[in-house]
């Protein structure tokens, strides 16, 4: 039972993992790529390590798994977040079929401030949250 | 987060006196330390709620898996098909967070969730601007969002 049980998971996790390698291959753009390279991959470093903890059934082991899958979930946003922020700061280009870019208008690349568009508003520009904050 | 802090702190202590380091044991010193907070939170300011807030981290921690699960079999799928049915695209979003914790947290999750990514937050911190992988419905993606953000705040305020 338990050998079935890590086989899965130790399949689900690599087929992530083929999944993101595809998707940094095929899709067209840096940004598109971030999203597979990164979530996909965290996503088959967590079914991995899960079958590594049923494996060894062991508590010692169990911690350091948890530990590991902390670590991917603490670092790899911000590695996604920084390389995707550099390179579109540096003026790689977006895919043909990108619909719409908010952010083109409100960046300067002379001065490198980013405005919000919501300059001359007060402080706060979102509803604050609450139980009828979900509709917009 | 004080509040955890402490709640971690007096399971430790709890396992130091009772002599035995187990899992187990941690556990059960987590459970009455959390006992203790939720007796002393309305005498100290700094863990006003902490009692409340616990079990919404933990119901934050199902939702969150929810979501990426599901969305990652969403780019999953469009990944491993020969026709793209993405329309990537960036938005600006309008942050209810103030902090730098809570922004950070925030746009963490974001980019965490297959499909979003965030990009930057404009200077002032009113915008939060997001890549975007599937746009075909915006005013959805916004209030899921907007849901996001609001279960972040209730744990972190």
């Amino acid at each position: 039972m338990i050998e079935i049980i890590v086989s899965v998971l130790l399949l689900a996790g690599a087929a992530f993992m083929v999944l993101a390698a595809i998707g940094i291959l095929r899709l067209p753009d840096l940004p598109t790529r971030m999203h597979a390279s990164t979530k996909a991959a965290a996503m088959g470093a967590m079914f991995t390590m899960g079958g590594v903890a049923f494996y060894f059934g062991d508590s010692v082991v169990l911690a350091r798994a948890f530990a590991i899958v902390v670590f991917i979930l603490i670092t790899s946003p911000i590695a996604a977040h920084v390389i995707g922020r550099a390179g579109y700061f540096t003026g790689t280009a977006l895919w043909d079929g990108t619909v719409k870019d908010e952010l083109r208008d409100n960046y300067d690349p002379d001065t490198h401030t980013l405005g919000s568009g919501y300059e001359g508003s007060p402080e706060r520009v979102a509803p604050p949250p609450g139980p009828d904050s979900s509709k917009d | 987060m004080i509040g955890f802090f402490w709640n971690i702190m007096l399971a430790l202590a709890w396992v130091a006196l009772s002599g035995s380091f187990t899992a187990l044991n941690f556990m059960a010193g987590f459970f009455f330390a959390y006992l203790a907070l939720m007796v002393l939170q309305r005498q100290v300011p700094a863990l006003k709620g902490y009692s409340r807030r616990l079990p919404r981290m933990a119901a934050f921690l199902v939702y969150f898996v929810k979501e990426l699960v599901k969305a990652n079999f969403r780019v999953a799928y469009d990944v491993a098909t020969p026709v793209w049915y993405m329309k990537p695209g960036v938005i600006g979003f309008e942050l209810a967070a103030r902090t730098d914790v809570e922004i950070t947290f925030l746009s963490s999750v974001i980019s965490l969730t297959p499909g979003t990514l965030s990009l930057d937050v404009s200077d002032d911190r009113k915008v939060l601007f997001i890549h975007a992988m599937f746009l075909q419905d915006e005013e959805q993606l916004r209030q899921d969002l907007r849901e996001l953000e609001t279960r972040i705040l209730k744990i972190l305020r």
